[in-house]
């Protein structure tokens, strides 16, 4: 452990209105595999971006040192001359491009004449790929091989960059076991010849199986370090940095008022990828909702609830859905999303700016868009009225805008999630489902939104509530549901859960998977 | 909102108006060029009539565009197609005029709801979509003319078109009085309409905008009516043809402007998902659009058929072209979400200004292309940069 290849000092970035990242610290030996682990939006990916200059210099603040030199790099081109290469979780592959093409997209080899070499792209690009342990030929085309080795092309790209120091991002997401263990060793035998590596993942068995130390990253800041050897480094151990938050003051309190009338109920609901309609992306899934009730549903990226979710509001998603919908008893055939607003379910979507909201529109045109049918009389919409309830909804929302004739794309985040929450509940909901209703805002808005939620559960609604911070489902919700990889594993009433409790139910049945 | 109200912002009033302020620019420059020949009563009646077509087109293609800057290429053969097949069922075939009329409306309506259909429900790019239908409907209406020139001579249908209104005693000396009438009576509903609402609005204790430009708004655009309508007095009086123009595009500036269903476009074009998810079915819209626009060109058609007096295989080609253009002109965004049917009739105003002014200066047909060109461009990039400087898009 003798030279420190990365330093990255005091790194602070922020975004319109969010604070990304908060005086963050990261220290990267050379010839080590270095995790980096912390919930979705604790500023991982945004720390990676910095490094890599996709964010460029100027725009954080804090200092980076590489190979002990000060770094500013403006664009990733400038990182990657370094060395220093990232391979996002999203692939940046061409589909339609050969491996060889792919390869060097952007940085072709070219002859004196000035005109691509195919002859030498060609067998550069296949010489890295046996490097990765990849035999096809370079002329292959990208979309004709599976996602395991398109992951190793993008590490294949990496060495004939000269990489140095690599940067994985969630590699092993979309990699079935075999493959993703293939990935990892491969990241072991390279080590040996030198290449440092930093991998952001989920997986703590992964992280068990290669890294040498892990940083935890934490509301933007990060939390430690454990080394392999010197702390105890288990699941157990990397769980509670992860979580270890306090929780007071954070979350209005509410009167618990459940009535025992069940408003939503679900049996055996399984659906399936609209694409690839062999895939089960939720099975089996059976839960209920009261009335006045908040029910979260916990789990990773990927655990199917968002998919549960617009499945269950008029099909939105999925194909080959089956299973059983009431609605206050009555059981229901949501066919389209136009049915589920009718049968008072409203769905404030995951991702505001592309799903929920018309950016270029004013306030008072989202507002009533779900429900325009309100204040139209024959077809003509009143404009008065609408106005009028356009102005109602945002007092009652709490909106910070100077009128309704405000673009919401130039609102902040939190507003836009408020006019959003007033489009929808313009709409007369019993029943709503938010997806990551307070992910992107800042605390100040979170705490708005919450006492927005606890309003319309004492007005007797239910509010089904997905998110992945699990402190807010633990402060907000009455019981909450555990999902991961399309099945529930749990149910468990907040008062008596833990985050240890519900991290540790995730992480078993991601092992048992494994 | 008390600023904008107490303080008159030139800038934004500027952008706001830029394609109005541009077609008086426009205007009041070839009236000097041509040392006001284009104020002649008969140029500012056939500016009208030689541009309805544009006018009737553009509305439906403004629907098109609204969804997402989709356009509809096919315009140009549906209007021969349909113009085509009224000539020969009218003229060959000696079939009476308003079964024909009716038949041939279908046929356009039709046509839409088989593009519509392909571009909505099965999603083929539009583009592609109409570019075919730009070939099909031109072989197949070269086809039912058999490439001949087939005139029409059937006054029922020529009435209906473009005959001039004339009431025996109003109508019969050198003042048409029709006209004057008319005008009289827009422009007092104009004002009519701005004091009601006003006084509606007091009422019921919503915003106001300034009295001051409320009235005068309402009342330069009466006095332009009035002075049209008498401009049209000293000529040959209405044309059946302008009252066909000027209602679409009232009926469209009010489906797209007051109901419900006119704001799915202006949705759909902002952003699909989440309209979507708002419980609209988006696939209908674009159905709707292009279905819609296939009755418009099917009656530009019709329109055209009678203007001209007859119809051969190259009757609309690039019609398509003068619908888009004004469409872009008049602030229609090319990625869709925006516009307005008013602005539509500018941009096509503003391109009819300049092709008239251009022909009464006896400048050929290359400069008409160039300017009209450096026209449409200017406006986008005027949309764009401003759009941009404002923070939207």
């Amino acid at each position: 452990m003798a030279n420190t290849i990365l330093e990255m000092k005091s790194i602070t970035k922020e975004f319109p209105g969010v604070k990304a990242l908060d005086n963050v610290n990261l220290k990267v030996e050379a010839g080590e595999i270095h995790a980096l682990i912390g919930e979705n939006g604790a500023g991982k990916s945004t720390l990676m971006n910095v490094l890599s200059g996709t964010y460029p210099a100027g725009s954080y603040e804090g200092e980076i040192y590489y190979e002990g030199k000060l770094c500013q790099f403006k664009t990733q081109k400038d990182s990657e001359a370094l060395g220093i290469v990232i391979i996002h979780q999203e692939l940046a592959l061409i589909p339609l491009l050969s491996i060889g093409e792919n390869m060097f997209l952007g940085n072709e080899i070219k002859n004196k004449m000035g005109y691509i070499d195919w002859d030498k792209t060609y067998s550069e690009a296949e010489r890295h790929m046996r490097q990765v342990g990849l035999s096809e030929s370079s002329q292959t085309l990208v979309k004709d091989i599976g996602t395991g080795k398109q992951q190793l092309v993008e590490i294949a790209k990496a060495f004939s960059k000269k990489v140095k120091l690599l940067i994985l991002d969630e590699p092993t997401s979309s990699l079935n076991d075999e493959a993703a263990k293939m990935l990892l060793d491969l990241l072991i035998d390279f080590k040996k010849d030198g290449l440092t590596s930093i991998i952001i993942t989920h997986k703590l068995n992964e992280i068990i199986y290669c890294a040498d130390k892990v940083t935890i990253i934490r509301d933007g800041s990060t939390i430690e370090t454990l080394v392999k050897g010197v702390d105890e480094f288990s699941e157990d151990r990397i769980i509670k940095g992860m979580v270890g938050r306090s929780m007071e003051d954070r979350y209005p309190a509410r009167e618990h008022n459940i009535k025992p009338e069940v408003n939503l109920e679900v049996k055996n609901w399984t659906v399936h990828h609209p694409l690839y309609p062999e895939r089960v992306v939720d099975e089996n899934i059976s839960f209920y909702i009261r009335k006045g009730e908040v029910v979260g549903f916990s789990g990773l990226q990927g655990a199917g609830r968002t998919e549960l979710a617009m499945s269950i509001f008029g099909r939105s998603y999925g194909a080959g859905i089956t299973g059983e919908l009431y609605l206050g008893g009555q059981k229901v055939d949501l066919r389209s999303p136009q049915e589920a607003i009718r049968h008072k379910l409203a769905y404030v979507t995951e991702d505001r700016k592309t799903n929920g909201l018309i950016l270029d529109e004013s306030i008072r045109f989202n507002t009533t868009l779900a429900r325009i049918d309100k204040i139209c009389r024959g077809g003509v919409i009143d404009q008065d009225q609408e106005v009028q309830v356009a102005e109602e909804m945002t007092k009652a929302m709490g909106t910070k805008t100077p009128t309704i004739e405000q673009r919401v794309g130039n609102l902040s985040g939190g507003n836009q999630q408020k006019a959003l929450l007033g489009k929808w509940m313009f709409t007369e909901p019993d029943i709503l489902i938010m997806d990551e209703p307070t992910r992107g805002i800042d605390v100040g808005a979170k705490y708005e939104i919450y006492c927005l939620i606890n309003k319309m559960v004492s007005e007797g609604k239910s509010v089904m509530m997905i998110s992945s911070e699990l402190p807010e489902l633990l402060g907000m919700c009455d019981r909450i549901y555990v999902m991961n990889e399309g099945h529930l594993l749990a149910e468990v009433d907040a008062k008596d859960a833990t985050q240890e409790g519900i991290m540790g139910y995730i992480i078993r049945d991601a092992n048992k998977v494994q | 909102m008390k600023e904008t109200k107490s303080q008159f912002n030139l800038v934004s009033f500027l952008t706001k108006y830029a394609m109005v302020i541009a077609l008086v620019v426009v205007f009041i420059l070839f009236s000097v060029l041509t040392d006001g020949t284009l104020l002649r009563p008969q140029n500012m009646s056939n500016l009208m009539l030689q541009n309805g077509y544009v006018l009737v087109m553009a509305c439906g293609m403004l629907l098109c565009i609204l969804t997402g800057g989709n356009i509809d290429l096919s315009v140009g053969s549906v209007v021969c197609l349909v113009g085509g097949l009224a000539a020969v069922l009218i003229s060959n075939m000696g079939l009476p005029a308003i079964p024909v009329i009716i038949l041939c409306l279908a046929v356009g309506l039709l046509v839409g709801i088989w593009q519509g259909y392909w571009i909505g429900y099965v999603r083929i790019p539009p583009f592609i979509t109409t570019l075919g239908g730009m070939f099909i409907f031109r072989g197949i209406a070269r086809l039912i003319l058999s490439s001949k020139t087939v005139a029409i001579q059937d006054s029922t249908f020529l009435n209906i078109f473009t005959a001039y209104i004339k009431i025996p005693g109003l109508d019969s000396g050198d003042m048409k009085l029709s006209p004057i009438i008319v005008g009289v009576i827009a422009a007092a509903y104009i004002i009519f309409n701005t004091v009601k609402n006003r006084s509606d609005r007091a009422k019921k204790g919503y915003r106001q905008n300034s009295a001051f430009s409320d009235y005068v708004k309402s009342g330069l655009i009466a006095a332009l009516v009035l002075y049209y309508c008498y401009l049209l007095s000293q000529y040959r009086g209405i044309s059946v043809m302008l009252v066909w123009v000027v209602a679409i595009c009232l009926i469209y500036n009010f489906i797209t402007s007051k109901t419900s269903f006119g704001r799915y476009f202006y949705a759909v074009g902002g952003n699909e998902k989440a309209t979507q998810l708002s419980g609209i079915n988006t696939n209908k819209i674009y159905f709707i659009a292009y279905a819609n626009m296939g009755l418009l060109a099917g009656l530009c058609g019709l329109l055209c058929a009678a203007r001209i007096g007859s119809v051969n295989g190259s009757t609309g080609t690039s019609f398509e072209m003068d619908a888009i253009g004004s469409c872009f002109i008049g602030g229609a965004s090319a990625y869709g979400g925006s516009g307005t049917v008013g602005g539509v009739v500018i941009g096509a105003l503003l391109l009819g200004v300049i092709n008239m002014g251009m022909s009464i200066m006896g400048l050929g047909d290359a400069w008409q292309y160039v300017i009209k060109g450096g026209v449409l461009l200017l406006a986008v990039i005027f949309d764009v940069v401003t759009s941009r400087k404002s923070g939207s898009k």
